[in-house]
This record gives C-alpha cells, sequence and structure tokens, in this order.
C-alpha cells in the first residue's frame, strides 16, 4: 500500500475533495468496484450508493449518488452531481423519502415511474447507510 | 422660466430616483459577487467533464449514436435565458436580439424561456413556445438544469426536435458580456483534438451505453454553466446600468440646482425692484 494516487471529487457547486488518498470505493452499474494507484485507464458511471475513501488507517465515507468517474492510473476523477458527507445528510428527511419511495414501488400503478421510485429509493438508503457508518 | 417651485419639486423627484438607483446598484453589486463566486467554484466541473466527453468522443467516432447526428426533424430547440427583471441595461434585449437575428426561421424554433422578460416577448411575437422554466434563473441549482436537459432531450428523442441550442450571455469580466448561441445537440465530434496523454481510455459499460449516460450529464452541465454565467451577466450589466443612472441623476441634480438658483436670484431681483419703484411712487 505504498503508492499513492491523487483523488478529485467535483461537484457542479464546489470542489468537495482534493487529496491524496490509497484506495476509493464505490457503486458503479456494473458492481462495486475498490481503486488502488496504477489501475487501468477506465471511465465507469455511477451508482447510487457509499463512497469510501481509505488513506492510510482512517476511511471516510460519503454519500454519492450520481455522476461518473475517471480513473487513470495516477489520478482518479469524481465528476459527482451529487455528493454529501455524512454530517450534510438529514437523517429524518432521508428516512421519509425512503418510506415514500417503497410506498410508489408497492403500488406499481400504472401512473408511477418505477425507475425513478427505484432510483429515489436507492438514494435514500444510500444516504441512510452513510450516515449509519459515521 | 419655469418656476421655482416647479424646479424644487423636478429636482427632489430626481434625487429620489437616484437614491432607488444608487440602491439597486448597491444590491446588484453584492449579487455579482456572490454569482462570481459560484461560477469560479464550478469551472473545475465543467473543465473536467468537458475533456472527459472530448476524449470519449474521439475514441467513439466511428460510432453512430443518435445523440452524434440531427434527427429529421426541422424544428430547432431553443433554450433562452434571461433575467426577470428589467432595469439592466440591454443584457435582456441583447439576447432577444440574437434570438431573432436572420441566421433563424421564427418557425422553425421553438423557445424553451428561462426568465420571464424573454418568456413574455417571445409569447408576444408568436413563437412556438416549449415548457417554461422561470423561477430557476432566481436561485440556479442543478436540479434545475437537470430538469430543462432532460425535457430537451425527451423532445430530441421523440423526434420534436433535430437540433438543441442554447442562448445565454457568457460572463467573460465585469464589464464584458457576451452574448452567445451554443449548440448543444448534435454533438460535433473535433477531429483535431488528439489525446495522446490519456493513452487508451475504456468505458464501463461499453462506449455507447456510456454516451446514453454521459451525454445528459454533460448537456446538464453545460445548461448549469449557462444559467450561473447569466446571472452573473445580468447582475454586472444591471451593475453598470445603475451606475450610469446614478451619474446622470447627479448631472441633472447640479443643473437644476443652477436653474433654481437663477430663479431664486432674480425672483429676489424684480421683488426689490418693485419695492423701491413702489416707495419713489409714494414719495
Amino acid at each position: 500500500m505504498a503508492e499513492k494516487f491523487k483523488l478529485t471529487i467535483v461537484t457542479p457547486d464546489r470542489e468537495f475533495f482534493n487529496e491524496e488518498a490509497d484506495m476509493v470505493e464505490f457503486n458503479t452499474t456494473e458492481g462495486e468496484i475498490g481503486v488502488y494507484a496504477g489501475h487501468a485507464p477506465l471511465t465507469v458511471i455511477v451508482k447510487p450508493g457509499i463512497l469510501a475513501i481509505t488513506q492510510g488507517d482512517t476511511v471516510r465515507n460519503a454519500a454519492l449518488h450520481a455522476g461518473f468517474v475517471q480513473i487513470l492510473p495516477r489520478e482518479v476523477t469524481i465528476l459527482a452531481e451529487i455528493i454529501e458527507w455524512p454530517g450534510e445528510i438529514d437523517e429524518a428527511r432521508a428516512n421519509a423519502a425512503k418510506q415514500r419511495a417503497e410506498g410508489r414501488l408497492a403500488e406499481r400503478g400504472g401512473s408511477v415511474d418505477v425507475a425513478r421510485a427505484e432510483a429515489a429509493l436507492m438514494r435514500s438508503i444510500a444516504r441512510i447507510n452513510a450516515v449509519k457508518m459515521k | 422660466m419655469a418656476s421655482m417651485r416647479d424646479i424644487k419639486r423636478r429636482k427632489s423627484s430626481v434625487q429620489s430616483t437616484q437614491q432607488i438607483t444608487k440602491a439597486m446598484k448597491l444590491v446588484s453589486t453584492v449579487k455579482l459577487q456572490r454569482a462570481k463566486g459560484r461560477a469560479e467554484k464550478s469551472k473545475t466541473y465543467f473543465n473536467c467533464m468537458y475533456e472527459t466527453v472530448v476524449s470519449m468522443l474521439s475514441k467513439a467516432g466511428d460510432i453512430n449514436h443518435p445523440y452524434l447526428k440531427a434527427n429529421n426533424s426541422p424544428k430547432k430547440a431553443v433554450i433562452v435565458i434571461t433575467g426577470s427583471r428589467g432595469l439592466a441595461g440591454g443584457y435582456n434585449s441583447n439576447i432577444i436580439k440574437l434570438v431573432r437575428s436572420n441566421e433563424w426561421n421564427k418557425d422553425d424554433l421553438i423557445i424553451y424561456p428561462v426568465g420571464s422578460k424573454g418568456r413574455d416577448t417571445f409569447a408576444r411575437l408568436g413563437y412556438e413556445m416549449g415548457e417554461d422554466y422561470s423561477a430557476a434563473i432566481e436561485e440556479p441549482i442543478y436540479a434545475d438544469a437537470m430538469k430543462i436537459s432532460n425535457q430537451v432531450l425527451d423532445d430530441f428523442a421523440t423526434g420534436k426536435v433535430g437540433e438543441i441550442y442554447v442562448v445565454y450571455t457568457g460572463f467573460k469580466n465585469t464589464v464584458t458580456h457576451i452574448p452567445t448561441r451554443l449548440k448543444l445537440l448534435p454533438i460535433k465530434i473535433e477531429d483535431e483534438r488528439s489525446d495522446d496523454d490519456k493513452a487508451v481510455l475504456d468505458f464501463e459499460p461499453e462506449t455507447e451505453d456510456a454516451i446514453d449516460l454521459i451525454i445528459p450529464k454533460y448537456i446538464t452541465s453545460l445548461i448549469y454553466g449557462a444559467m450561473i454565467e447569466s446571472v452573473a451577466s445580468e447582475n454586472a450589466a444591471r451593475m453598470q446600468a445603475m451606475d450610469n443612472a446614478t451619474n446622470n441623476a447627479d448631472e441633472i441634480i447640479s443643473s437644476l440646482s443652477l436653474l433654481y438658483n437663477r430663479a431664486r436670484q432674480s425672483a429676489i431681483t424684480q421683488e426689490l425692484t418693485e419695492i423701491i419703484a413702489g416707495a419713489q411712487a409714494i414719495s
């Protein structure tokens, strides 16, 4: 674990994170992925889930909801549309959103946008997990 | 010569107008600072986004994706970003002029207004109007841009429109703002760009699916950037306009003061003449 890489996380509103890291893990459309330094160049699309940044012995978590990631051997850039530290999450709101989304999925009526409800459910679960892991 | 009372009334009216323009200038200065800060913060995101999309497209050159070629619809979707308020110099009218320029045929356009000034003008001129997003310009957030881009991409996918443009005011610096017309879709692939430093960039999922997912994000970020720049430009334009108005008011006030003093003097002189004449008549 000697080698580190530069991890940059940017959102449209701010630079979320910009430090050296040992490893970063997150969810992609193809499944979970963990990236060390020296990874083959790759661009992946993010799925809502927990983002875990490992720096030495410490692990920092954040809820990452949408965006894509550009992986280069010495550099990883995450273009996140929505990302939050656990401290920024309103747990009560996430719980409410989860219930709402579950209710919508349970109905499965013609007017329910299933894909949207599923995405909302995944987002709320990611938020709740991020808060719990704090 | 106008009477003293008239001049005085006019002067005080100009003075109170000046107070308003001064206050508006201060307000837009503060808003400009904020908007400028936001525009700078979001720069990194857009640069990264742009680089990724360019490298992706230069790699995917031979891919025949719907986002990369025009469909057959002659209609053009135009997202017109203006302010919701006036008193900003030429800010709103420059945008409107650009949309109405001869290059575009009125009947081919569908206007998606962001900002009520543009909406009202184009509705009055009889343009075909799409969804209205005017509320978004007050405080542009990324979610608003997402809504707009989803809408236009839907219309593009269903063949309602064949091309998508955004017309906004680019913010260069506080005194220079450029009304800009930007083509969002179909995306032109710039052949001259070579990304040797990036080596081979793989995509997961496959390139075609990746385009499906990344292009909407790219469009959204462009719309968001356009909104943020427009807000900065609007406030800068208003600041300048109000600064000019305040200076003009100063000028008017000083010339009115001169007139007032002259009128006062002549009134005194006349009164004196009358008194003296009266006194002479009695003695």
